[in-house]
């Protein structure tokens, strides 16, 4: 069978099972929508929460991104995992024993304000936002590639579907299809990585394969990349070209804006107690590792075999993917000078091929000449990715709309049954939205995912890590923390990314480091103005302090979701 | 609980998270980025050692960090009778 009857199988098989488990577990009452209840297993919610996290950033882009950047890729690797130990350590248990709904819940009532709350609010809407246009744009991408229809049509089956499980189920109708789709993606992942790290090295398991010797020959695969990539001028792939402050820089924002995104924290606000919050951040990060640790041996299998393939080729003699991607542009061909060789090198002014890093992972099995089934399958594993991690991001913006704005804000008495309409009402149109930015996708996308986490890192981490660790932190001082954070962040990047308050380039950057790392100079910041300012204002309240008291002692968790 | 026991429960906690989170800026911070230079001179198998951290090990540890925090707490909760 061909590649395409193969994906319309696999992709219609998913999509049955995905539905299935929406219809099977419908959400009755805003508990159920925000929370699945509270009753999820620590098991069911690492699994949920992984596939959550894992974007279609993650799946399709992630590995080609280090492939291209070698050693620099590896503040992806650092930072979206160790973000997960912050969690685990610094937050989720907390938070769980809070035991309200959003983050913004929490924002409000540690710091008894509600301007402190819709400054929560604004940051939660603008970091969904910006997440999940890119998800619909994965699937769009997905779709148009492998069962050949309008990048359009695509977006638009995936809203589809999202849509009938996001606003049906709820949290409850997420976290099950999630469990599912973490099956299929890591599924859909590993098979290619194992059958070409046997194929390169002889291990089956490419963590080890990636540091393996290379099948008939007597050099590790590591120094042989080394070697291909001095050999046509770029960076020994081990070494990486960034610099040292700027990679660490980058790599801390990445941590703490992992810790500090709502769609990542919400979801342990879904198990009974918080121990289960502790256990499940676990298993979180272990299903986590199991696909970050293999990207790593992908780029580098998927590297070697690029250079080996096209590298000094006869342009004529390409294999037949080298063709179709041509066709959508993500691989372009010019021969500059005229020998109807390929040349692939460093140097801008002779290199004479150009690859767009996201269709390293959808390439790489036929790069790799691997049966078409397998093909199919990585095509199925991006929808999960990309599905999973929207469906996340909807359900905090209609939760932002429906709790901390109408319900908490706007209209104190609605009922929890008119909440409920609420919340699907905003789970609609927020699904629209991001298929509109989908479908017509603006050309900062790449630009705002950095601001994304940069923003999560100066407003959320900072005002939640001194609500719980901090029983003096008041209003005054969180408030202040958090718009500073922000606006330094929104400064920086609109500085260097947009070219406002005057622009500047690389060489301006201040210490060296990119609009990326600066997430984590505005976190600071935020941490030092929040404890200045709360020094010279009044302490909190002594219910609040006593709020504080009651979140560091785990007993009692089953209650405090009731009110 | 009275006061006295709620604080030593919280005082025994914040050193567990002191040890795990150092080694956790150890892992990733220190060898995968400060020190990659230095490790990257040892070979582990056919990874230099930097570059195995910073891609590899780094990850391997976050993941045993949280699963020992899990132990950790669970007898810290039983010993202060605050588990559920």
């Amino acid at each position: 069978m061909d590649v395409q009857t193969w994906t319309y199988i696999i992709v219609l098989l998913t999509f049955g099972l995905y539905i299935g488990i929406a219809i099977w577990a419908r959400a009755g009452s805003t508990k159920e929508f925000y929370v699945a209840g509270g009753g999820v297993s620590p098991l069911a919610n690492g699994l949920a929460t992984a596939a959550d996290w894992m974007s279609a950033a993650s799946f399709l882009g992630m590995a080609g991104l280090i492939s291209f950047n070698g050693y620099d890729g590896s503040v992806y690797l650092m930072g979206w995992t160790g973000g997960y130990v912050l969690l685990a350590l610094l937050l989720a248990p907390y938070l769980r024993k809070f035991g309200k709904f959003t983050v913004p819940d929490f924002i409000g009532d540690r710091y008894y304000s509600n301007v402190a709350r819709t400054i929560a609010v604004i940051c939660a809407l603008l970091v969904s936002f910006t997440y999940v246009a890119g998800q619909m744009r994965g699937v769009g991408l997905v779709f148009s590639r492998f069962l050949e229809v309008d990048i359009n049509t695509g977006v638009f089956i995936g809203m589809i579907i999202v849509l009938f499980y996001a606003v049906l189920g709820g949290m409850k109708g997420i976290t099950y299809t999630q469990v599912a789709q973490y099956c299929v993606l890591i599924f859909a992942f590993m098979v290619p990585a194992i059958f070409i790290s046997i194929q390169m090295t002889g291990n089956p398991i490419p963590q080890f394969g990636m540091g393996g010797t290379v099948v008939g020959e007597s050099v590790s695969l590591l120094d042989k990349l080394d070697g291909l990539s001095t050999d046509l001028g770029f960076a020994e792939y081990t070494n990486g070209s960034k610099s040292m402050i700027d990679i660490f820089f980058i790599t801390a924002a990445l941590m703490v804006g992992t810790a500090g995104l709502p769609h990542v924290i919400v979801r342990f606000f879904t198990v009974p107690k918080v121990r289960d919050a502790r256990k499940s951040a676990g298993y979180a990060l272990l299903f986590i590792a199991i696909l970050y640790t293999t990207a790593p041996a992908i780029a580098v299998f998927a590297r070697t075999n690029l250079i080996e393939t096209v590298s000094n080729k006869e342009y004529e003699e390409m294999p037949a993917w080298f063709s179709k991607w041509e066709k959508t542009g993500l691989i372009e061909y010019d021969d500059k000078n005229n020998d109807g060789v390929i040349q692939y090198v460093a140097d801008k002014n002779k290199n004479e091929l150009t690859i767009d890093a996201d269709i390293m992972v959808l390439a790489n099995p036929e790069i790799a000449n691997l049966p078409n089934w397998v093909i199919a399958l990585v095509a199925a594993g991006g929808l999960a990715a990309a599905l999973s991690t929207a469906a996340g991001l909807l359900l905090v913006i209609s939760t932002s709309i429906s709790h901390d704005l109408i319900k908490k804000q706007l209209k104190p008495d609605i009922s929890d049954k008119g909440e409920l309409i609420a919340a699907r009402l905003s789970a609609v149109v927020a699904v629209c939205v991001a298929g509109y930015f989908g479908i017509n996708p603006p050309d900062f996308v790449a630009a705002t995912v950095a601001l994304a986490f940069g923003l999560a890192a100066a407003s959320f981490f900072p005002a939640i890590i001194l609500g719980i660790f901090n029983k003096k932190m008041n209003k005054e001082g969180a408030v202040a923390g958090m718009v500073v954070g922000i606006l330094a962040m929104l400064f920086y990047m609109l500085k260097f990314k947009f070219d406002m308050f005057g622009g500047g380039t690389k060489e301006d950057w201040w210490f060296g480091i990119s609009p990326e790392g600066f997430g984590t100079v505005a976190m600071i910041l935020n941490f030092v103005v929040s404890l200045v300012i709360s020094r010279f204002t009044p302490n909190p309240p002594e219910d609040v302090q006593e709020l504080v008291e009651t979140i560091r002692i785990p007993s009692g968790a089953g209650e405090a979701v009731e009110h | 609980m009275d006061i006295e026991k709620r604080k030593k429960y919280w005082k025994e906690n914040l050193g567990y998270l002191a040890i795990l989170l150092t080694i956790w800026f150890l892992v990733s911070f220190g060898f995968g980025i400060l020190l990659v230079d230095q490790l990257n001179t040892i070979k582990l198998g056919g990874f230099k050692l930097g570059f195995w951290f910073a891609q590899q090990g780094s990850i391997y540890v976050f993941v045993l960090l949280i699963f020992i925090y899990v132990r950790l707490m669970n007898k810290l909760d039983k010993k202060y009778n605050v588990n559920e």
